[in-house]
């Protein structure tokens, strides 16, 4: 079963970090993302931007309202998705506990919506067959 | 393997063993239902059905040599029936198709192992930390106390409405998130108790704090909580079940001594000590001791040493402060909070007097903390008043009343600065 862990961070952490740290800490990270390939847990990831580059569309009045930054205005912002297969929420609870991301920030884990990638999934189909 | 009794059993005979059964068993029964169907809703179902007709069947065919199994088996095989009749009108149920097709007609025979290790499951299950806790405290009360969602609300002076709606979405949630059916990982199990303790000893706290004569419809909750805390000992016999259900046996012991005929709360001091319950006291010392023992026990067992400190004790003055306090230092190492620091501080001030009682209290108010909690200023107003400062006293408990908000300990606290007048 696919898992999404949406990782948050506190930017301003990373901005009083040196680039000797930084560069220790993406190392960390990648290598337990090695970790999770090779169990073949790691099913792709995104990193993000800042949340300084977001913008965020909703409808007001029957127009789209655009405006700069995120959604939520918190201290912790979602700094990247990982896609994570796991038999069950304990084993991906357990496989994200052991992230070296968490050390910077929560992990929110959503299980994927299966229904409804399945419809998604058909929908791309059909239109190219097309 | 299902050799029968000859048929002369008669039917209350029947009858009443299959109360007894759904009573001490039924838990057990659906536990291990939930694990072979997967499915909550259709264990449940199934079970009902599995009881219904042993009612008529052990009536011609006798009483099984193991009743719990023919029960699961049985309920199993009306689970198929039921899967089947549904599939016929949606041709997407496949996923049961694991069970479907057991082998053989013959009823198997699960032992005792595998009925607990599946209460178990349910219990951890139920007490997952993804589940929100009123979630997990519903969840918990109907699925392994068998509690009626009827029975949920007024014991927590809620609508069925509510609780059935956290059941509801709990059971969803289990499914949708795959939380799985089982009993943690040695790595993972003293965070997973912890939760499953948690849940035990809220239910508890519900049923001991809230008591008043008013509700007598209410289900009793702390002896549901003390009935499961003795299942789960048996299931899991870790030092701090021990201590967690040697603290309740403890507490439960003054039940009837802590109020008066108007409801009225009477402190630990104040109470009779001939009517504390010496069969909960002698129970809990036991497990106490037993919880002790063993080198990882943690908070429960210690406040469960405490309580247990108190019930040795003939009167409130013959108590062994020192030892208490002691306790005190202990939880404090383990689990630092203001609140425990107020107890520390309460016994201090029984074992070297009130004035150094006060200097402890006063350095918790000063940092900022508790100054909304009624208790502290509850426990300033009697020390105040031990030592004569009547002004002072009164003050303390008077910021205590307007911020209690149980009328029973309001009551309490009228009748305190009413005396101070005298």
């Amino acid at each position: 079963m696919k898992f999404i862990c949406l990782g948050y961070a506190d930017e301003s952490k990373f901005a009083s970090m040196s680039k000797e740290e930084m560069d220790a800490a993406v190392e960390e990270c990648f290598a337990y993302d090695d970790e999770l390939r090779r169990g073949g847990h790691f099913a792709g990831g995104e990193a993000l931007q800042s949340a300084t580059n977001a913008v965020t569309i909703r409808q007001r009045g029957g127009k789209v309202d655009i405006t700069d930054g995120p959604y939520a205005e918190t201290k912790e912002q979602i700094g990247g998705i990982l896609y994570l297969e796991a038999k069950d929420l304990n084993q991906a609870i357990a496989l994200m506990s052991k992230h070296p991301g968490v050390k910077f920030g929560p992990f929110e884990i959503r299980p994927a919506d299966e229904e409804f990638n399945k419809l998604i999934e058909s929908r791309s189909k059909a239109l190219q067959a097309t | 393997m299902t050799s029968r009794e000859p048929t002369t059993n008669n039917d209350t005979e029947i009858l009443s063993m299959l109360d007894i059964l759904y009573r001490e068993q039924s838990r057990r029964v659906y536990a291990t239902l939930v694990r072979l169907l997967g499915d909550f809703d259709l264990a449940e179902e199934a079970m009902q059905e599995a009881f219904a007709a042993a009612v008529t069947q052990w009536r011609t065919e006798g009483i099984p040599t193991n009743p719990r199994s023919w029960l699961v088996s049985t309920a199993r095989f009306k689970a198929i029936d039921t899967i089947r009749r549904r599939a016929k009108f949606d041709k997407t149920i496949e996923e049961h198709g694991d069970f479907l097709a057991p082998g053989s007609t013959e009823p198997e025979l699960f032992d005792e192992d595998t009925f607990k290790d599946d209460l178990l499951r349910l219990i951890f299950t139920c007490c997952h930390p993804a589940l929100s806790s009123p979630a997990q405290i519903a969840l918990t009360l109907r699925e392994t106390c068998g509690l009626t969602t009827e029975e949920i609300a007024s014991a927590f002076l809620t609508s069925a409405v509510t609780i059935a709606q956290r059941i509801v979405r709990g059971k969803a949630k289990i499914r949708d998130a795959r939380i799985p059916y089982e009993v943690p990982s040695q790595a993972d199990l003293p965070e997973r108790l912890d939760s499953v303790l948690s849940v035990i000893y809220l239910v508890f706290n519900e049923g001991y704090s809230a008591s008043s004569g008013a509700h007598a419809t209410r289900v009793d909750l702390s002896s549901k909580a003390i009935h499961l805390g003795e299942v789960l000992l048996e299931l899991l016999p870790d030092s701090e079940v021990m201590g967690l259900l040697a603290l309740m046996l403890l507490h439960e012991s003054r039940r009837t001594a802590r109020t008066d005929q108007n409801g009225d709360l009477i402190l630990l001091e104040d109470q009779d000590r001939s009517l504390w319950n010496q069969n909960q006291i002698a129970k809990g010392i036991e497990l106490v001791q037993r919880a002790m023992a063993s080198a990882d026990f943690g908070t429960y067992t210690i406040q469960a040493a405490i309580s247990a400190a108190h019930a040795n004790a003939k009167s409130a003055t013959e108590t062994d402060w020192s030892q208490i306090v002691a306790l005190y230092d202990l939880l404090m190492q383990a689990e630092p909070s203001p609140v425990i620091e107020l107890n520390r501080a309460v016994a201090v001030a029984m074992r070297d007097g009130p004035q150094i009682g006060l200097n402890l209290i006063d350095e918790i108010l000063a940092r900022g903390e508790l100054k909304d909690y009624h208790l502290i200023h509850a426990a300033k107003g009697e020390l105040s008043r031990r030592l004569g400062k009547k002004i002072d006293a009164r003050a303390s408990y008077q910021l205590a009343l307007e911020l209690a908000k149980q009328e029973p300990e309001q009551r309490l606290l009228q009748k305190r600065l009413l005396e101070l007048n005298e």
